[in-house]
């Protein structure tokens, strides 16, 4: 540990004591037990001017230290009705509250648990902190009994352990897969965010790129001069590895695609390769697409928000696609920007009869599964063509990588795209191993930067929730030499980067589509001797 | 603590209905109204929490998926984990409920030093609640005997089936064992494994303790303590025809065996035992997975404020200008 | 979107499912709510070897214990605690006063759904 380091740095964090953890709760009852917020285990309240912007309630100066949390006067009214309501609207809700049977089937799922050890960490404890007050409030038994019917009162205290626990929760459902009733901690948490949200409880790392996404079209707030600088400087970058001059169109009316990724690949590394790699291959192939300026990011912050927020910041996608008059949407690699577009969007924004069956234009391909929501993932179009022979590849390229996939939380447990990936993958890299079978596909571990926590003052929770999935990289970085984690999505490039360096340095994180590029032999290219990242390529590059 | 409450809970039933039949000789009661009470209220409980449940909208489509999308033709889709179609979506649940197919996915976690993480394999929950559940099942049916007459042929079948050991007379039935087993493990890992022991409460080990109590009362009036089964089947009947027998001749522990049975019935409704009818209702498992293929409609969907793409380029039109971006209005 | 139809079936299902035993007890009359009757010997026969009331709980056990001690002891003989001597024998002593097997095992037996074994080996009928 280094002295200087702060908790908002990883060097602050012995590696050996983070990685010793109890996983066996015991001692005090957990309702006994007060919430420790200690730096670098929560994030930072909201500014007050983007719930302002917003349009959020009880926007204030506060911070989760304080004593006063400045929480309106009729709080508690507020919490009740607030439940009362999303118990009348969401029967998940409901029915989650109602019929968990304290199996402890969950318990060590979750990867801030196995991580950390808190135990209210545990998915059926982190659902208990709110059941209990749904028990005391809302159950005759629980109203007369009380604390033995499993009841507690509501208190300042309780909103204090709800806003450390539900931003300790990704939203990244793997409980849910264990759950023997599928109860899913995400829905919880997405409740528990939107009470808190009543009361202007909120951290910035999601209030600020909401209202960012609310005016400028994408959570970082990049204006479109800027975003017109950002894909000019990759265009000249992918012209210096390939020769190949690409374009990148913006707002184009009439174009046959509208293409939407996370606004992550256009400011963060290495998520911006991840962009080229769509570039050179969108130009490779020749696909009339355009970016979008207003629909400028598919990630959606919302979506750890409120179900409101989500709605307000998706419509911008089927109203940019009408508005520009294309055929259909194709979306890039991001994880919980596919949990929306696949689970919300159409419901939220639909029905796009406006727009046609995504059909390749270059295969034939009718992407029947997307009929209604006319939206596919580019691993899916990519997998398409490549099965087509429809791209000259030339795996060789990345033979200086040995790369083993990190399926995404949400693609993997709210899609269920496993094979579109994997196949790409092994079309376009020679050396390709799978991590061990219960962290993968279905079973696959969170970041632990997922839905809004990927932020540095709360880096002692990223590293110790990114600890189960490093020690699955680090297994395969020992067993065979990987020395590449791919993953699709923005959040997980991002984070994952961090989590890598600080359990296993000689991993790095790649998307998808970089490596496509990278084996991609395109049309008039010089002799490509380095990578998008500008760094030699192929056989040579080993060390 | 917890576990004392509900064990003395449990003891109290036993005393309450030692005092009110075998003292107080009160058949009447525990034979007759308490019975009907308990069946009313736990039919018409469950069916009033059901509704209660279906009344409130599945807003959105969220089900968990568990294995490959069906997506191109050429990559095979996980039918029983990623279900498209209704008729798959049934089978899932079929394997959910009837197999308890999440919990067979169970792993143990154990991290060593250096932050490593070991995962195992984990059955042992999935074989004790399986072999709970279905071996209940099996009892239940087994009962009948007393509820129907002439006894059904089938529920001689699985009688006789179930006694094929032929150890003791009347013999003793493997499921009455394993459920007692059974039973017994779920109390002891609820009590041993640190985890579960902690997120445990009373409402957790009452049911465990009353329904030990309930096998424990039937092994010993089959087993030990004889009581007269005409008697017993009397008081069954009566029920069922409504023409209530006090049923002379049987042992106030049949009547103790039946009080906790009647409790477990009034009690199920209101309790989380109601897992039984909300796994058929839970939207992460229920649901077909045809998000992109078939839009779902939202009953109470209301319009929202949104920033337009108007409002949008006139916030940014210099800009979008400078950028050479082509705009609606110039 | 709520699957009303589905729900209201599965509970149709779930009610008649609980209530069963009355739905089938009324389609067929309502009989049953009484235990038989049994056909008692005449008294002349004398007193069962046990207690009535104990041997109408217990007679399973008592019969057992007469098959292992006769099979594998060759015990065959009992003296009874009102002094008679009576032999172990289903066959000859029980049927012998109880001589219809159909209007006295039967009866109880089949309203209660207990198939004993007994006759798989023994004749039902005393001095046969």
């Amino acid at each position: 540990m280094s002295s200087e380091a702060k908790p908002d740095q990883m060097g602050y964090y012995d590696r050996e004591k983070l990685g010793q953890v109890s996983l066996q709760p015991g001692g005090r009852d957990w309702m006994d037990v007060p919430v420790d917020m200690r730096p670098g285990s929560f994030i930072y309240p909201a500014k007050d001017k983007h719930l302002r912007y917003f349009g959020l309630p009880n926007p204030r100066q506060w911070f989760p230290g304080d004593a006063d949390w400045k929480l309106p006067e009729n709080w508690k009214e507020i919490i009740l009705e607030g439940i009362r309501e999303r118990l009348s609207k969401y029967r998940s809700f409901q029915v989650f509250m109602d019929i968990c049977v304290r199996c402890g089937a969950c318990a060590d799922k979750c990867h801030f648990f196995i991580g950390g050890g808190d135990p209210k960490n545990m998915p059926v404890l982190r659902a208990e902190l709110l059941r209990s007050i749904y028990r005391r409030e809302f159950t005759t038994a629980g109203k007369i009994l009380g604390r033995l019917a499993g009841g507690r009162e509501l208190t300042v205290d309780v909103i204090k352990e709800w806003f450390y626990y539900f931003y300790q929760c990704t939203e990244c459902r793997r409980c849910s897969v264990f759950c023997p009733y599928g109860i899913d901690t995400a829905e919880i948490t997405m409740m528990g965010r939107e009470l808190l949200h009543l009361l202007g409880v909120s951290v910035n790392w999601i209030m600020e790129p909401v209202a960012n996404c609310f005016r400028t079209g994408n959570h970082l707030g990049i204006q479109p001069h800027g975003l017109r600088d950002t894909l000019d400087f990759f265009a000249d970058d992918i012209e210096e590895a390939t020769g190949v001059r690409v374009e990148a169109p913006l707002n184009r009316k009439g174009a046959e695609v509208l293409f939407v990724t996370p606004s992550g690949d256009f400011l963060a590394d290495p998520g911006t390769y991840t962009c080229m790699g769509y570039m050179c291959l969108f130009h490779e192939i020749g696909l009339d697409y355009t970016f979008s300026t207003y629909a400028s990011d598919g990630g959606n912050f919302g979506l750890f928000t409120s179900h409101e927020a989500m709605k307000r910041l998706n419509a911008k996608i089927y109203a940019e696609a009408r508005r520009l008059g294309v055929k259909w949407i194709l979306g890039g690699e991001c994880g919980h920007m596919w949990r929306v577009l696949n689970q919300y969007m159409d419901t939220m924004n639909g029905p796009a009869d406006f727009l046609q069956v995504p059909t390749s234009p270059f295969t034939g391909t009718r992407f029947e599964h997307a009929r209604s929501t006319k939206m596919i993932h580019i691993t899916e179009f990519t997998a398409d063509l490549i099965k087509h022979g429809k791209l000259k590849l030339d795996p060789s390229q990345n033979d200086h990588i040995r790369v083993t996939f990190h399926d995404s939380c949400n693609p993997a447990r709210a899609m269920g795209i496993f094979e579109e990936p994997r196949y790409i993958l092994r079309s376009v890299c020679n050396n390709f191993h799978e991590m061990p079978e219960n962290t993968i596909r279905e079973k696959t571990f969170c970041c632990g930067g997922g839905a809004g926590l990927g932020t540095d003052e709360n880096m002692e929770m990223r590293l110790r929730g990114g600890m189960p999935r490093a020690s699955a990289v680090r297994h395969v970085h020992e067993q065979h030499g990987v020395n590449h984690l791919a993953a699709m999505c923005a959040i997980d490039r991002a984070t994952l980067s961090t989590v890598c360096e600080y359990w296993v340095p000689e991993v790095r994180v790649t998307g998808i589509h970089e490596l496509v590029t990278n084996a991609l032999v395109m049309k008039g290219q010089k002799k490509r001797e380095v990578n998008l990242r500008l760094e030699p390529l192929g056989a040579e590059a080993k060390e | 603590m917890k576990i004392v409450i509900s064990l003395a809970a449990v003891l109290a039933l036993f005393l309450l209905a030692w005092l009110g039949v075998g003292v107080l000789d009160l058949k009447t009661l525990f034979g007759t109204v308490l019975p009907y009470v308990a069946l009313a209220l736990f039919v018409g409980g469950v069916v009033y929490r059901v509704v209660r449940w279906a009344a409130v909208p599945v807003p959105f489509r969220i089900p968990t998926t568990c294995g490959q999308q069906r997506s191109l033709p050429w990559i095979k889709q996980s039918r029983l984990e990623n279900p498209h179609t209704g008729l798959e979506a049934f089978l899932r649940m079929v394997l959910e409920v009837l197999c308890f197919r999440s919990l067979l996915r169970n792993t143990k976690a154990e991290v060593r030093p250096g932050g490593r993480l070991i995962q195992g394999s984990s059955k042992w929950l999935w074989a004790g609640a399986l072999a709970f559940h279905w071996c209940f099942l099996v009892v239940l049916v087994r009962h009948l005997r007393f509820f129907i007459e002439p006894v059904p042929g089938c529920v001689q079948l699985v009688a006789s089936l179930d006694g094929f050991l032929q150890v003791g007379v009347p013999a003793m039935t493997v499921t009455s064992l394993v459920l007692f087993g059974a039973l017994l493990f779920l109390l002891l890992r609820r009590l041993v494994t640190a985890q579960v022991r902690y997120i445990s409460l009373p409402a957790d080990y009452f049911p465990l303790f009353l329904l030990l109590s309930i096998v424990a009362t039937g092994l010993l009036l089959r087993h030990v303590v004889r009581t007269d089964l005409s008697a017993v089947k009397e008081v069954a009947m009566g029920l069922v025809t409504f023409s209530p027998a006090t049923g002379e001749g049987a042992h106030w522990l049949f009547y103790a065996h039946l009080f906790f049975v009647s409790v477990l019935l009034a009690y199920f409704p209101f309790s989380k035992l109601m897992h039984m009818g909300g796994v058929f209702l839970s939207p992460t498992r229920n649901l077909a997975i045809n998000n992109r293929a078939a839009r779902h409609i939202n009953p109470w969907d209301y319009p929202v404020k949104v920033h337009t793409y108007e409002e949008y380029e006139e916030e940014f039109r210099e800009k979008l200008k400078t950028a050479g971006v082509p705009l609606e209005k110039e | 979107m709520y699957d009303g139809g589905k729900v209201v079936l599965g509970l149709a299902l779930f009610a008649a499912l609980c209530t069963s035993p009355m739905w089938v007890s009324a389609a067929r009359g309502g009989g049953g709510a009484e235990a038989p009757e049994l056909e008692l010997p005449p008294p002349a026969s004398g007193k069962c070897v046990r207690d009535g009331a104990w041997m109408r709980n217990s007679h399973m056990e008592l019969l057992n214990s007469w098959r292992d001690e006769v099979v594998r002891e060759g015990i065959r003989r009992e003296r009874l605690a009102d002094g008679r001597e009576i032999e172990r024998s289903l066959t000859q002593t029980c049927l012998g006063c109880h001589t219809d097997k159909t209007q006295f095992c039967d009866r109880c037996h089949d309203y209660v759904g207990v198939k004993p074994f007994c006759f798989d080996c023994h004749v039902d009928k005393a001095g046969g």
